[in-house]
């Protein structure tokens, strides 16, 4: 295999590894404050790009996609004051299931608003066919555009949660949240809070893969399980590594099409996950802390 | 749960006595199709052509002096769902016949339960399995992939391609049309140098072109029928392969095309004339159908025609036909449809016989291209 195909792969790799990583980002910030996994993170995905297309008719791009992510968030607000708000003491298992009975209702919602076609918002530089080439080897300017809004979205959140007082409060929240009320935390504003930031994130990750992957009503659990499997690989908690298990898997998937039948890329990287979880539960960057957290 | 059985019953009752006013039993037909998930470009304008069909029929009083009735179940393109829909309608809403469903694989899980029950099956599937060999229960009206295959070799052959690459999606459409792919290249001096299959809901693909690249390939060939049919050729474009790409009949719906842009410029199909009605020649058989068709659904969805919604059209188009000619009998019907001649519909004219059940003949199809955004005849 030539160098320029193996990069080529490369490339490939960091498309899948882009996309799983701008959406697995977002599973960490209601973890970080709730310690629980939103099933529902998909769904927010699914919205934010759903209604910058639709937004888009109406105003430029710039304005589209920043609408679709306050649009997003406010539905966020909206499920955390209706369903999570009220529980007292709610346990892992019951917050789990109500954010898979979130995720469906929102989905089937959104068949009914938008119907079930595919639709997609433009390519942000350029159009479907154009590649910047890079010594033989092409890349979308679209991935690029993802990469950057990816590690945007990474060095906010890092800033957000070791530098400001509300970051600190959140994993304070996450970490014990009695001790943190008592210490005059605000918990259930900052819950509230986490799912606003969670499906801002979401939302721009949305709209910016959607050239790339399309949107319909039904993409958000798709994209949600790789995003998933890559939070976990990564770490729960931990954007950064979230961001580089999503490059290892995606990397790893791309390689895999090279020497096997394409057919077993997705089976690749589940192997991958189950491998990792046996000899490191808590993620290959993960602290065992993060992972007793984890089965609480 | 009681009280609800019981509302139930009363209202179907109450339904029976209101059919009963009217004088004779409605005509109960079933419909099994992927009105949602990742089938859902072939199911949802089938189910609306049908609704839109039976309000028609029904304006019209209906088939025979009875009141049609649609009994539709969205399967989301899964064939366990498929499956236990099929025999809910077989059993519990006794239909008379049942359409659909929309996708290959389902329609294969479907067909054995169809003919055990000895109800017919008008299925809206492509794959030659369906009515190869033949049950006697089971129709369908969606052109066979074989015939596909077949048309874009011969323009493959014209254009001098000699070595191609396959995708092909792990559905039973993708992997039907792969076996035919498989099975008649040798024949047509065509050599498949890779072939590849990938995930239904996949959202990119440039790992798998990367790969055709490798290989050199003259051309691509994709069979599929979900929006990666859009993404494939987008990936393609985007990593510099620039050689010739088909597709199967799966691409027959407008929407693909506008997914993928500027990408989808030049992508070669075949695909029956519903979706290029305009540009027909006055003189062609199909033409007045296939404009009446387009002008209707287009006028009602304020949505393009696709070569789908067309299948729905024409099953029911036969089914009504066939009632007309033979009763209400089901075997009469059965054996109706099995002779029927010279049905005009939008896919093609169907001659039905009793070896073949699906009655299309390869002339049904058409190469098609995208040009400026928009399907135009290709030619042979």
């Amino acid at each position: 295999m030539s160098t320029e195909l193996v990069l080529q792969y490369l490339v490939a790799g960091l498309t899948y590894g882009t996309i799983y990583a701008v959406v697995g980002v977002g599973f960490n910030i209601i973890y970080n404050a709730t310690g629980i996994i939103n099933f529902a993170q998909g769904e927010f995905v699914m919205l934010g790009g759903m209604t910058a297309v639709t937004l888009h008719g109406l105003v430029p791009l710039p304005l589209a996609i920043a609408g679709a992510v306050l649009v997003t968030m406010a539905v966020g607000a909206l499920i955390e004051v209706t369903f999570i708000r009220w529980l007292q003491r709610p346990s892992v298992l019951r917050m789990v299931i109500i954010t898979i009975g979130i995720s469906i209702m929102i989905r089937e919602g959104a068949l009914v608003l938008w119907g079930e076609s595919v639709r997609a918002l433009p390519y942000f530089t350029g159009n479907e066919v154009s590649s910047l080439s890079l010594g033989g080897v092409h890349v979308s300017p679209q991935v690029l555009w993802s990469l950057a809004v990816c590690l945007v979205i990474v060095a906010f959140l890092r800033a957000f949660f070791q530098h400001t007082a509300v970051g600190r409060q959140m994993r304070a929240c996450a970490a014990n949240r009695d001790a943190a009320a008592l210490c005059g935390v605000p918990t259930r504003n900052l819950v509230t809070l986490s799912f606003v930031l969670s499906a801002g994130i979401g939302a721009l990750a949305g709209c910016v893969v959607s050239p790339i992957t399309y949107t319909s009503y039904g993409i958000g659990a798709g994209l949600a399980i790789k995003g998933f499997t890559v939070a976990i690989l990564g770490g729960l908690g931990n954007s950064t590594a979230a961001v580089a298990a999503g490059f290892i898997v995606g990397v790893l998937e791309s390689l895999s099409v090279s020497l096997l039948p394409a057919a077993y890329k997705d089976a690749i990287s589940v192997t991958i996950l189950l491998a990792i979880l046996f000899v490191r539960p808590s993620g290959i960057f993960g602290s065992a802390e993060v992972a007793r957290l984890e089965a609480r | 749960m009681n009280r609800f059985m019981l509302s139930a019953a009363a209202l179907a009752l109450a339904a029976s006595s209101q059919a009963g006013a009217q004088g004779k039993e409605p005509l109960r037909i079933g419909a099994l199709l992927a009105v949602t998930g990742p089938a859902s470009f072939l199911g949802a304008p089938e189910a609306r052509t049908l609704e839109m069909l039976v309000e028609d029929l029904n304006a019209k009083g209906g088939v025979d002096g009875r009141r049609v009735e649609l009994v539709l179940k969205d399967t989301g393109g899964n064939p366990e769902k498929a499956i236990s829909f099929a025999k809910q309608l077989i059993e519990e809403d006794r239909v008379f016949a049942i359409i659909g469903p929309a996708t290959s694989g389902e329609t294969i899980a479907v067909k054995p339960i169809a003919e055990e029950a000895k109800t017919i099956l008008l299925s809206c599937a492509a794959a030659e399995v369906i009515v190869n060999p033949v049950l006697p229960h089971v129709f369908k009206v969606a052109p066979k992939d074989s015939h596909a295959a077949e048309m874009i070799f011969r323009r493959m052959q014209k254009m001098g391609v000699k070595r191609i690459g396959m995708l092909s999606s792990n559905t039973g459409f993708g992997k039907a049309g792969k076996e035919q792919v498989e099975k008649l290249a040798p024949a047509h001096g065509i050599e498949i140098a890779v072939s590849e299959v990938y995930d239904k809901a996949a959202t990119d693909l440039t790992a798998e072109v990367t790969k055709l690249k490798a290989a050199s390939v003259q051309a691509i060939l994709n069979w599929s029928i979900e929006p990666a049919q859009a993404i494939v050729i987008k990936n393609a474009r985007q990593i510099g392969l620039a050689v010739p790409i088909f597709q199967s009949h799966g691409f027959a719906n407008i929407q693909y095309a506008k997914a993928a842009g500027a990408a989808a410029e030049g992508v070669m199909f075949p695909a029956s004339r519903v979706v290029v009605a305009d540009a027909l020649a006055a003189t062609d058989r199909q033409k007045p159908v296939v404009t009446a068709y387009k002008k209707a659904y287009e006028a009602r969805y304020k949505e393009d025609v696709s070569t789908f919604g067309g299948h729905a059209w024409d099953a029911l188009g036969i089914l009504v036909r066939a009632v007309k000619e033979a009763g209400l009998e089901r075997e009469k019907v059965r054996s109706a449809i099995e002779n029927m001649k010279g049905f005009v519909g939008t896919a093609g004219v169907f001659d039905f016989t009793p070896a073949d059940h699906n009655g299309l003949a390869i002339d049904a199809f058409e190469m098609l291209t995208v040009r400026d955004g928009k399907f135009v005849v290709l030619g042979p």
